[in-house]
């Protein structure tokens, strides 16, 4: 084996599934080459077969798929593609190592997560009991685990998510494999835990000098971990490069559309819409016989029905469109379909919803020991206190990591759940505890667009019956009228009329989530709330549906509570942003303010954690590095006082902190005066000057 | 886990009380005056009155039920209301400890077999071998169980009479009719027979939960993980699959236990074995014997709640996920 060897080398790999007795290509013609200590991005959006070629790389396909015959996988120089799977056993786990997706079901359940990691080493190095289980704690340790001994006796179940995925990393990594394949390892977790965990990849895998292939659809991920990139559409590669020349000059078309989907901090929808990929993806059924994104692309002329060859523009970058040359030379830019911002209504607007020192405790059941000696257990307090309004026809994002009680205060704002304390004004008048309680009217007027549309659309009803149900029920239409008025809200949300006939089932991810949107517009409500609504669809699918949510606002002067915890989105859509801490509001400021100190050292910390698409502006080095704490044990004083990178002391510990206004409608929670906070954090502004 | 203990503890006790409270009420609120029933149809008013008075009848139901429950913990169960009368306790006890003899053999035969073809109907699910196991254990337990009793009496036990080795062994006799003071293995021969009529019953029951078991376990991620290790796929089935997918298993075998020890009286009576069973049936029922039924149901109940007291502790051993709750 030679110096220069790389570790993966994949030539000509072509994977196919046999589907309803066909095989249909899932994969095409893929190359990589993985160096010792470098990370290989493979970005695309979902369907673009980025998991059949991790998965095809581990040779470890499902069973109706298949690596075509001419395929070359080389690990060092020793062909895989065509071991038996008694051969891989023993380059599985030992040479190549796997980290899954979502760690809370990649763990066995019934196992100590210290055992999981001991059987590898056991297996493959043929250490004793002591030696393996020293060596797991070793590895647990080594993923930076506090207390790692007494860890490795714990149950998957009782870790946070960010810990397991640091188990499954350090299980990867137990027997230091030559190559590392990460399949969307932070895509559950929250970002400033995915911040950790990205830090955590890049200095193990620059210590290991191992190499790594990371799956993922962000791209703010890549551009921060990656040293190398490869787009991949429909099964095939569009375009390869390293990292840094693929995010300043993108040489195809769909790279361009993906980068430019994404909202940059500081990009506001008064700016311009998001420039949108319209069109959807090809099914492996069907693939074009040309250039297989040509259906979807701004620059298709006639030369792209034929296949365009994997050019290589340099030594270090390769394409596969036509007309790369004339991209690269300025001769042509994409023509997106971007058009003017939303004329946002300037100013302060009447008020439409308060939220008044609202609260939702949930009872923990009392132990037996605990009634027989009369103590009430400390409930959990989700939402503790929360003040809020929310404008007329305006936005109010509201961020915060999971376990801030975001949702939990959306439903008692719908009422879905009844509140324990506070009050809840709409127009004026008091709106009552849960949705048997309230009016008619008051439904109508409050609505619901709820995170993932496969779960919130009943998958017996077509979409017509589905937009009809609230036309009938809440807004008092007639059959003939609901009919008319669905085939309006569908053309809203930019879907035919012959929509109305099909079932859920027959639509994919953003078209079912313009439904629920449609349905939510149904009763012409004052106020939406909007949990995550686009956090499941693909990137350049979440522009269009922001600009959507953009225009319908503008068109009917609807309210939005927005819900996200990607804080580019947010600073998009939204025009007041509330960051939510442990149950309760840390921050309240505009959201064109959002990206520039002061903030909140709560809001510094979710701010410097997002991955931003830009190599050249590595993410800042805060990172709350504990896990939040239990809602039923809540730290005394400024509850942020656990994590808090900008603690000043006791104070912080004891007495909670005064909302602090810098005189312009920007309020921040914090023991450190504004003046104070901006200096500390000077510098540290994230948007891109936009 | 202590407190998880105290817990299942204190729910046991509540669910013997209760149990025992229905039971005891059940034989209270059936038509028919117990007394009138003893003496016969002829009895003057007066002597029914007094035989009354005399069984306690006549007192509050609450001082009834505690003097019978007393009386049954002490191990007083009183005698038969039918002539002979025997002492109750003593008759149960005694089909009491061959129908656990053949629960225990029944569930000694069906477990491994059930678990092994679940397991390999599991791992070859849409195969052969799952499509065979699955559509025999499936018309096995189709057929009623006096049909597969007398067929393994045609059989086996005829078949086998005149075969010198079973005549040695005295395996497989036609009739399963044992003396009560048989030692275990001496009564072993005639167990053979019903035990494996109960097993083809139970068996598909099993044999289908352990493979829908095994099927749902391979899909998850876990397993995934464990195959990427690198390990043997004996160690991913055994270690991996199998620790998950054999959880549920456990409190079938519970729910089954009150079953095994009182309710095969199809099969007890095919093979004219003296179990719990017949007895509560042929004997108990047949003679509307209170004092009888209320025994033998409530050392059913006893030992059901028993099993699955049992499968709950063991289901917590064995599934970190429920410690902690």
């Amino acid at each position: 084996m030679d110096h220069n060897t790389p570790i993966l080398a994949v030539d000509d790999l072509t994977i196919s599934y046999r589907v309803g007795g066909r095989w249909l290509r899932a994969v095409h013609d893929i190359h990589l080459r993985v160096q010792a200590g470098e990370i290989v991005g493979l970005v695309g959006e979902s369907g673009s077969g980025k998991s059949t070629v991790a998965t095809g790389v581990m040779r470890f396909l499902p069973p109706n798929g298949r690596i075509e015959p001419g395929s070359r996988l080389a690990l060092l120089g020793d062909e895989l593609a065509g071991r038996s799977r008694r051969e891989m056993q023993r380059i599985w786990g030992a040479r190549m190592a796997f980290v899954p997706q979502n760690p809370a079901t990649a763990l066995n359940p019934s196992l100590k997560v210290g055992e999981q990691i001991a059987e590898i080493v056991r297996h493959h190095q043929g250490l004793d009991r002591r030696a393996a289980r020293a060596r797991a704690v070793e590895a647990l340790r080594r993923v930076n685990l506090a207390d790692a001994a007494r860890l490795a006796n714990r149950y998957p179940h009782e870790l946070s998510g960010g810990m397991q995925q640091r188990v499954a990393i350090a299980m990867a990594l137990s027997t230091s494999p030559q190559l590392l394949v990460l399949d969307e390892p932070t895509t559950s977790l929250d970002v400033t835990t995915e911040a950790i965990i990205l830090d955590l990849v890049r200095t193990l895998i620059a210590e290991e000098g191992a190499g790594a292939i990371y799956v993922t659809h962000n791209l703010g991920v890549v551009a921060q971990l990656c040293n190398r990139v490869t787009v991949l559409y429909a099964g095939e590669i569009m375009e390869e490069a390293p990292v840094r020349a693929l995010f300043e000059r993108p040489l195809h078309p769909y790279t361009i559309g993906l980068i430019q989907s994404m909202p940059r901090l500081g990009q506001t929808k008064e700016h311009a819409t998001l420039p949108t990929i319209p069109g959807l993806p090809p099914s492996l059924a069907e693939m074009p016989p040309g250039c297989v994104f040509e259906p979807r692309c701004p620059l298709a002329i006639p030369i792209c029905r034929t296949k365009p060859p994997l050019d290589a523009p340099d030594g270090e970058r390769r394409v596969r469109c036509h007309r790369w040359g004339e991209i690269a030379r300025g001769e042509v830019t994409l023509q997106t379909s971007v058009e003017d911002g939303i004329e946002a209504p300037a100013g302060t607007r009447p008020g439409l919803l308060h939220v008044d020192g609202l609260t939702k405790h949930f009872p923990v059941r009392r132990s037996l020991k605990q009634i027989l000696r009369g103590i009430h257990p400390r409930p959990v307090r989700a939402v503790d206190g929360v003040n809020l309004s929310i404008q007329q026809g305006k936005t109010l994002g509201l961020v915060g990591e999971s376990g801030s009680g975001k949702t939990t205060l959306a439903r008692v704002i719908i009422g879905l759940e009844d509140r324990t304390a506070g009050t809840i004004t709409l127009l004026g008048a008091d709106v009552p505890g849960t949705v048997h309680d309230r009016a008619r009217e008051t439904l109508a007027q409050l609505q619901m667009v709820f995170q993932n549309p496969q779960d919130s659309l009943n998958p017996y009803l077509t979409v017509g019956q589905a937009l009809s149900r609230p036309l009938i029920r809440l807004a008092g239409m007639n059959r003939e009228q609901a009919a008319a008025e669905t085939r309006r809200l569908l053309e809203a949300v930019n879907l035919s009329a012959d929509y109305a006939h099909r079932y859920p089932g027959e639509l994919s991810g953003g078209e079912k989530q313009r439904v629920a949107i449609a349905r939510a517009f149904a009763s012409n409500p004052a106020l939406i709330l909007c949990d995550e609504p686009v956090s499941s669809l693909d990137v350049s699918v979440q522009a269009a549906v922001l600009n959507l949510l953009a225009r319908l606002q503008a068109e009917r002067d609807t309210s939005y509570l927005f819900i996200s915890h990607d804080l580019a989105v947010v600073g998009y859509l939204a025009d007041y942003v509330a960051v939510m801490y442990l149950g309760e509001l840390f921050e309240v400021g505009y959201a064109a303010e959002l990206f520039h100190p002061p903030f909140h050292p709560y809001t510094e910390a979710l701010v410097s954690a997002i991955p931003q698409p830009n190599p050249d502006r590595p993410t800042a080095r805060i990172r709350l590095t504990d896990d939040i704490p239990s809602p039923r044990n809540i730290p005394t004083g400024c509850r942020f006082h656990t994590r808090c990178p900008r603690k000043i002391g006791a104070i912080c510990e004891t007495e909670v902190p005064p909302w602090r206004d810098d005189g312009d409608e920007h309020y921040i929670k914090c023991h450190i005066p504004l003046d104070e906070l901006a200096a500390l954090q000077r510098g540290v502004a994230m948007d891109d000057g936009a | 886990m202590s407190r998880f203990l105290a817990r299942r503890l204190l729910f046991l006790i509540f669910t013997l009380f209760l149990t025992t409270v229905i039971v005891f009420l059940l034989t209270r609120v059936l038509p028919g005056d117990v007394a009138r029933v003893l003496l016969g149809r002829d009895a003057s008013p007066a002597a029914v009155e007094a035989k009354r008075e005399e069984l306690g009848l006549n007192d509050p139901l609450v001082v009834q039920y505690v003097n019978w429950a007393v009386d049954f913990v002490r191990g007083d169960w009183g005698q038969t209301f039918t002539s002979p009368r025997q002492d109750i306790r003593t008759i149960v006890a005694e089909r009491l400890v061959n129908s656990g003899r053949l629960a225990f053999l029944t569930l000694l035969i069906a477990l491994p077999l059930a678990i092994t073809l679940g397991v390999i109907a599991g791992l070859t699910e849409g195969k052969l071998s799952d499509s065979v196991i699955s559509v025999l254990s499936l018309s096995v337990v189709s057929l009623p169980e006096f049909v597969t009793g007398l067929f393994l009496i045609n059989t086996v036990a005829l078949r086998w009479r005149d075969n010198p080795i079973a005549n040695t062994l005295g395996w497989f006799p036609a009739s399963s009719a044992i003396r009560p003071d048989l030692s275990f293995r001496e009564a072993l021969p005639a167990l053979w027979l019903p035990a494996i009529a109960a097993t083809l019953v139970l068996m598909a029951y099993i044999v289908r939960l352990v493979r829908a078991g095994v099927i749902e376990e391979l899909k998850k991620d876990y397993v995934r993980t464990a195959v990427l290790k690198g390990l043997p796929y004996r160690t991913v089935i055994v270690k991996h699959v199998l620790r998950n997918a054999l959880l549920p298993t456990v409190t079938v075998i519970a729910t089954s236990s009150g079953w095994l020890i009182s309710g095969m009286v199809v099969i007890e009576s095919v093979f004219s074995y003296p179990g719990l069973g017949r007895l509560l049936i042929n004997t108990a029922i047949n003679n509307r014997d209170l004092p009888l039924i209320q025994a033998i149901v409530a050392v059913t109940v006893v030992i059901i709640l028993l099993a699955n007291f049992a499968a709950d502790l063991l289901y917590a051993l064995l599934n970190p996920r429920i410690r902690l709750e």
